[in-house]
């Protein structure tokens, strides 16, 4: 026992440090690549197909037995689902990275990085039944689609709104100026997405507002750009009761009366039970969400994701999915499914133009500015924690 | 032993002495007597698997968040890059948004912990002291009973009695503080009371009656027994709990996400830097904050001497 004083402890060092070179090899990624060229045609469908996706986009029953458009896919195709849910837009990104999945449900803050990184392959929509039914403008938008291939079909989308509470506004507030400039008028009851994209808000706020900072796309900003909407969004901080991510917590804190003004989902509105919240789209514009089905350019089951990717655009899987989720479908089709498309705008062109869709911020302009670099996600993520102090 | 071996023979037979055979060598036997002479085989084998254990789960575990501290993370792809620098640490260390979460974090848990402590002593006191062995069966019980229940159902039941116009709101006539520090430090506070109360209970128990009634027959006051004689007895139980609320509330992160308003803790920067931001090497720099605050906690707890009483 007493006889290897020295050696004992240098022999403990050396095992944990081995142990630990294991475990970050066994981390390292491989380089991305190429995603590789569109499916041709399509042959018999291999059997399985394995998907990932936000919860509630694969729902087979497990969760709640009344709930399930997986089982009527595998019985139609053969195909046998398995699939996994993500948190975050980066957790996906980072699952597709092992080439485990051959179809993946991505929004606009993952589909480009994905692309880029070669880990989907480019989709040949001629092969989809359903996609021509699918709205115009969610076709080829610039997080779907990359040189005018596409990438993949979109889903369902939604709009970031702006709620309030009746018995505080007894006129429906037309502007986001109410938790900007004016939100001093309500301090301590708005409300806001705790999330680095909710700068992407305040930066349509400032597009309406201060034009002459020359913002152009809200997920395009420069450092000067950035630290006017830092310093909006900190100033709205003085004001802010909380933050939310997890929409139950939004649902309680409006009816409640803790929160009476502030961003929320549709979904939102329609869960509030005490009836004295309303929504409006503000003049400014607003930010929103369109997700997108896309293929692994390594997948195994390549037929089984065609399938499935022509199964979820189909008028009623894809309105069972989306009212489950909360969302518009992306098929007046599908609107024949739901008694509720109205209330989400679905196929309203006008109203959704309005909305800039999720996308990451990425050092290369996405508003096609050349000169200036502009502010990547993670300056946005540190942004966002110095913005909440 | 041989004597009563002997005696005991003595009651069935006095005249035969019995004779035991040596034990046939099993294997077994073998091992046994191995291991009887060689005290550093028995310690090896008795503590080699929990002690692997310990270094894989707890220090391993530990080397590798210091190292991931060193690497960095490409701003694209979302890879760790492993090349060794010291970015992290000083953006940590340098940076007035962690100087000022981590002083919030500090005050929120030693707040935590002085009111944990000024609930539990009376509370300890009156189960150890006064309560009937009955009562304080009960007591006990009702002590622990909280922590059946889930954390996160406590946190969201505070979240509601912390609205407006909720329990508090309907007692206190419309002055509850709502969410923020305030809401953070009463919602931590009920959740590691028992915690607290436990050690503080279990060291009051070992406080004898006698040294007491000594105290107050020596013309002591009650105050003065309490100061000169129970405190200084329970200061190693008090520091015991204060250790489990301290860094309790350090690492906590649901809590103040659940009743904090806008507060953020080093616990939110560490959860939102592996999420949202995907930034694990910046993580873990942060992570190192509140390990190096218990290590000097520990250290001038240990200068106190209470460690060595516990």
């Amino acid at each position: 026992m007493h006889s290897t004083p020295i050696r004992r402890p240098a022999a403990f060092i050396g095992l944990a440090l081995a142990s630990v070179a294991l475990l970050t090899a066994c981390g390292t990624a491989s380089p991305g690549g190429d995603g590789g060229d569109a499916a041709e045609e399509l042959g018999e469908t291999e059997g399985s197909v394995s998907i990932l996706a936000w919860p509630g986009y694969v729902e087979d029953g497990t969760n709640d037995p009344a709930v399930d458009w997986v089982t009527p896919f595998e019985e139609a195709t053969g195909c046998m689902v398995t699939s996994k849910t993500y948190g975050t837009s980066d957790e996906a990104f980072s699952l597709m990275k092992t080439g485990e999945y051959d179809v993946v449900a991505a929004s606009g803050d993952a589909s480009l990085r994905l692309v880029a990184g070669g880990d989907v392959a480019p989709v040949n929509t001629d092969l989809l039944e359903n996609y021509d039914a699918i709205y115009d403008f969610l076709k080829m938008q610039s997080w779907n689609s990359v040189d005018g291939v596409s990438y993949g079909i979109p889903h369902g989308y939604g709009a970031n709104l702006l709620m309030y509470n009746t018995d505080v506004f007894t006129t429906a507030p037309t502007s986001w100026d109410v938790v900007f400039d004016k939100s001093s008028e309500y301090a301590g009851k708005v409300t806001a997405y705790d999330s680095p994209i909710y700068i992407a808000d305040a930066a349509v706020y400032l597009m309406a507002h201060n034009p002459d900072l020359g913002i152009e796309n809200p997920y395009a900003l420069d450092e000067t750009q950035l630290a006017a909407a830092v310093d909006l969004l900190k100033t709205q901080r003085a004001n802010v009761g909380e933050y939310w991510s997890d929409y139950l917590k939004e649902i309680q804190a409006f009816e409640t009366g803790n929160s009476v003004v502030g961003t929320t989902w549709q979904v939102i509105q329609n869960s509030v039970t005490t009836g004295n919240t309303d929504v409006v789209l503000p003049e400014e514009g607003t930010t929103g969400w369109s997700d997108t089905w896309m293929i692994a350019s390594e997948a195994k089951s390549p037929n089984c994701a065609y399938a499935w990717l022509d199964y979820i655009a189909s008028p009623e899987a894809n309105a069972t999915a989306t009212a489950y989720f909360g969302e518009a479908p992306s098929s007046d089709a599908a609107c024949e499914f739901r008694d509720d498309c109205e209330s989400y705008h679905a196929g309203d062109e006008e109203y959704a133009s309005q909305i800039w869709y999720w996308s990451t911020p990425i050092a290369e302009c996405l508003d096609g500015r050349t000169d200036v670099e502009c502010t990547d996600y993670s300056a946005w993520t540190t942004a966002w924690s110095e913005i909440k102090g | 032993m041989d004597n009563r071996l002997v005696g005991d023979q003595g009651l069935v037979s006095n005249s035969t002495r019995v004779v035991v055979a040596p034990p046939r060598a099993t294997t077994a036997r073998r091992i046994s007597s191995f291991l009887s002479n060689y005290a550093w085989a028995r310690l090896t084998l008795l503590l080699s698997a929990p002690l692997a254990w310990l270094v894989l789960v707890y220090i391993v575990a530990l080397a590798a968040l210091l190292i991931t501290a060193l690497w960095s993370v490409d701003s694209f792809s979302g890879e760790i890059t492993q090349s060794w620098n010291l970015d992290n640490i000083i953006t940590v260390v340098t940076g007035s948004l962690y100087q000022a979460v981590t002083l919030r974090t500090i005050a929120i848990a030693a707040l935590v912990t002085i009111v944990d402590i000024v609930i539990a002593l009376p509370i300890a006191f009156y189960m150890a002291k006064v309560a009937s062995p009955r009562a304080q069966r009960i007591l006990v019980i009702a002590v622990l009973m909280p922590l059946w229940a889930s954390y996160l159902v406590k946190a969201y039941a505070w979240r509601s009695v912390l609205a407006e116009g909720g329990l508090l709101d309907s007692i206190s006539g419309g002055n509850s503080p709502g969410y923020g520090m305030p809401a953070t430090i009463m919602t931590l506070a009920y959740l590691w009371l028992p915690y607290v109360i436990l050690p503080i209970y279990a060291g009051l128990e070992r406080v004898p009656n006698s040294l007491l009634e000594a105290s107050s027959d020596l013309g002591a006051s009650t105050g003065r027994t309490l100061r000169l004689v129970v405190l200084p007895m329970l200061w190693p139980a008090i520091i015991a709990g204060s250790i489990f609320s301290f860094s309790l509330s350090l690492g906590d992160y649901i809590t103040v996400n659940i009743v904090g308003g806008t507060n953020q803790l080093l616990g939110n920067l560490v959860y939102t830097n592996v999420g949202a931001a995907n930034n694990l090497p910046l993580a873990a720099a942060i992570s190192l904050i509140p390990i190096a605050i218990m290590f000097v906690y520990l250290a001038a707890v240990r200068r106190t001497g209470a460690l060595e009483n516990l």
